[in-house]
């Protein structure tokens, strides 16, 4: 175990450094981020003035060591849009993005997990091929679109929900559900495919033949074994979510870290869009390596082979 | 027991006797599957019907997609009162014809589309089949660099690289296909670890085949099939991330018609004109709908017998 443990977090920490050198040069690629700083008209002293002012004057790996060790004592630096400190406004804003992402992927595994277990207990069945329907639907419809379709419906034509803000848990229905019908097909797949082996075994056949109850057979047998690739899914969905709540808290102007990356994008305000990429992908690599371990403490053929 | 699955059942044809009947071959049996799958005849009539108006476009319609004209803003679709065949779509808010935007946008989906995925395709299965056929040290790298592009957050890192590099068609087929390869890695490393120990690729090694020939000559017509079904999910990916970033600004510019520029045009209008932003999202949606439908009944019809 403890063999395996060192292997995966060894290989974490890998992919950890080299995502953060990706993240610090995203904004670098331009070529010359000190001129579109400084402005189209800048002159040159300008430019100067202000790569020295962002250190940018210095060679990159200098940049780049300087910036990740004050990033590991916490200091990921200021805006240059609003000179606040990076850190606090991520702070500000991850409550947001978490509560987003946490409910989405409730709704999601609610709404699939059950749906999944039922498609598999009757295949082809008009409830299968519904459920299919489902989440091909899931696949196929444009995030934002949907977003903007429930805005019309639900927010003006109906005038039952706001359409935009986060100030109370009304504000986070449309969005949750945008957001939810995005992730919940792989999750339903995932569970069918896995309650289908699952009800085809010999220890379902067995626990049939004991006369054991439908539903306990069902429930407490295969779906127990059904859900574990389910779990480091949704452990992996939640990483996924974090990051891919951009378009969403865009839409729906929900004052979350996507949407302060993507107003920071759009700023080329560097600290904090570098600061955010890897900071989400960090949060990807703990919750795989954490479905990781829980799949290797259930499971010992995984720690073990 | 085991029940003879239905398209292999050797069907009689009327005024024939037995001797005469043989066992279909598997280009038959996948033409029967072909006719009897549904969602392979919705998706691929779609596909290639969009195909058809993105490259007839022009002689499709007698109207310029860029053509501004102000007094002609926002005319609504032939169904509401005020519409008429004229703009069976109605105008948008520069007063350009809307169903002529949306055929020309087809050409913008498609080609992010089918550029996004081949790239992708490239680089995917060339690190899939390198880290499957090698395996130790090789193959460990080849992960190494699935796990960091899994752990990027994708949309954050196109919308970054566009937004310093610019955004034309080609730097937005450029930025998804470095950013949509892993499933094809992930697929075609499976397959060629499986097939690696193969009869015929031992086979190719003792008659000393150099490993490129294995590789691209033994192992990669077999990855194929696995390689389509993934290009056709990753297309319908392409797709609706480009439609994203056009959405939020930083994907293809203005005047171009994209469909996502085009949902983020009419988002201004969307509450008394709500058509301008229904319609190009329902072509999106149907699109990819068509595309992901089509790549499901591929890997049906192609699939081994009787797997479902």
């Amino acid at each position: 175990m403890s063999r395996f443990l060192l292997h995966r977090g060894a290989i974490a920490l890998l992919v950890a450094i080299t995502v953060s050198i990706i993240g610090f040069s995203l904004l670098r690629m331009s070529g010359d981020l000190a001129q579109v700083l400084a402005g189209d008209n800048a002159k040159p002293e300008q430019i100067a003035a202000t790569a020295h002012l962002y250190g940018l004057d210095k060679p990159i790996w200098q940049q780049y060591l300087d910036w990740a060790g004050a990033a590991l004592s916490g200091d990921l630096g200021r805006s240059l849009f609003s000179n606040e400190p990076v850190a606090r406004m991520i702070a500000e804003r991850i409550g947001v993005t978490i509560q987003l992402s946490l409910m989405s992927l409730i709704f999601a595994v609610v709404l699939a997990v059950p749906l999944g277990v039922l498609a598999a207990t009757k295949p082809n069945s008009w409830l299968d091929r519904t459920a299919l329907g489902i989440s091909v639907f899931g696949q196929a419809i444009p995030n934002f679109w949907f977003g903007l379709i429930l805005i019309i419906v639900f927010g003006v034509t109906l005038r039952w929900l706001p359409i935009s803000g986060s100030d109370t848990i009304r504000h986070f229905i449309l969005p949750t559900v945008t957001l939810g019908v995005a992730v919940m097909p792989a999750i339903m797949r995932l569970t069918r495919t896995g309650m289908l082996d699952a009800l085809d075994s010999d220890y379902i056949r067995m626990a049939r033949a004991k006369g054991l109850a439908p539903v306990s057979v069902l429930f407490k047998h295969a779906l127990r074994n059904a859900i574990l690739p389910v779990v480091s899914l949704t452990a992996v969905s939640l990483g996924f979510l974090l990051g891919g709540s951009v378009i969403v808290e865009s839409v729906f102007a929900l004052n979350g870290i996507g949407f302060l990356a993507f107003q920071s994008i759009l700023r080329t305000d560097f600290p904090v869009v570098q600061s955010i990429v890897v900071f989400v992908s960090f949060a990807y690599i703990l919750l795989t390596l954490l479905s990781d371990l829980i799949n290797a403490y259930l499971d010992p053929r995984i720690r073990l082979g | 027991m085991t029940a003879i699955p239905r398209d292999r059942a050797i069907q009689l044809p009327r005024g024939h006797d037995l001797a005469e009947v043989q066992a279909p071959s598997p280009p038959e049996i996948m033409r029967r599957r072909a006719r009897s799958h549904v969602g392979f005849i919705i998706g691929s009539t779609v596909v290639l019907l969009t195909f058809f108006v993105a490259i007839f476009a022009p002689m499709l319609t007698q109207y310029d997609p860029f053509a501004q004209d102000l007094t002609k803003r926002l005319i609504p679709p032939v169904w509401e009162t005020k519409g008429s065949w004229e703009h069976i779509f109605g105008t948008d808010g520069l007063g350009r014809d809307y169903l002529t935007r949306l055929m020309f946008g087809a050409r913008i989906s498609l080609l992010v589309g089918f550029g996004a995925a081949a790239m992708a395709g490239l680089i995917g299965t060339t690190l899939g089949l390198i880290g499957g056929y090698f395996g130790g040290k090789v193959d460990a790298v080849v992960m190494y660099l699935v796990n960091v592009k899994l752990a990027l957050p994708g949309v954050l890192v196109a919308l970054s690289l566009i937004s310093v590099i610019g955004g034309s068609v080609w730097v937005v087929v450029l930025v998804l296909g470095l950013l949509f390869w892993d499933r094809y890695v992930v697929v075609t490393r499976a397959v060629t670890q499986q097939i690696r120990t193969a009869d015929y690729v031992t086979a190719a090694e003792a008659v000393g085949a150099s490993r490129f020939r294995i590789i691209v000559g033994e192992i990669l017509p077999n990855v194929l099939n696995h390689i389509i079904v993934i290009a056709s999910l990753e297309m319908a990916v392409a797709i609706l991330v480009e439609a994203a970033l056009s959405f939020l600004g930083l994907g293809i510019r203005p005047p171009t018609p994209s469909w996502g520029l085009m949902v983020s045009e009419g988002r201004n209008f969307m509450f008394f004109q709500p058509y301008l932003v229904a319609i190009p999202g329902a072509a999106i949606f149907l699109l990819v709908i068509s595309i992901n439908m089509l790549g499901d009944g591929i890997r049906d019809i192609t699939a081994p017998e009787g797997r479902n």
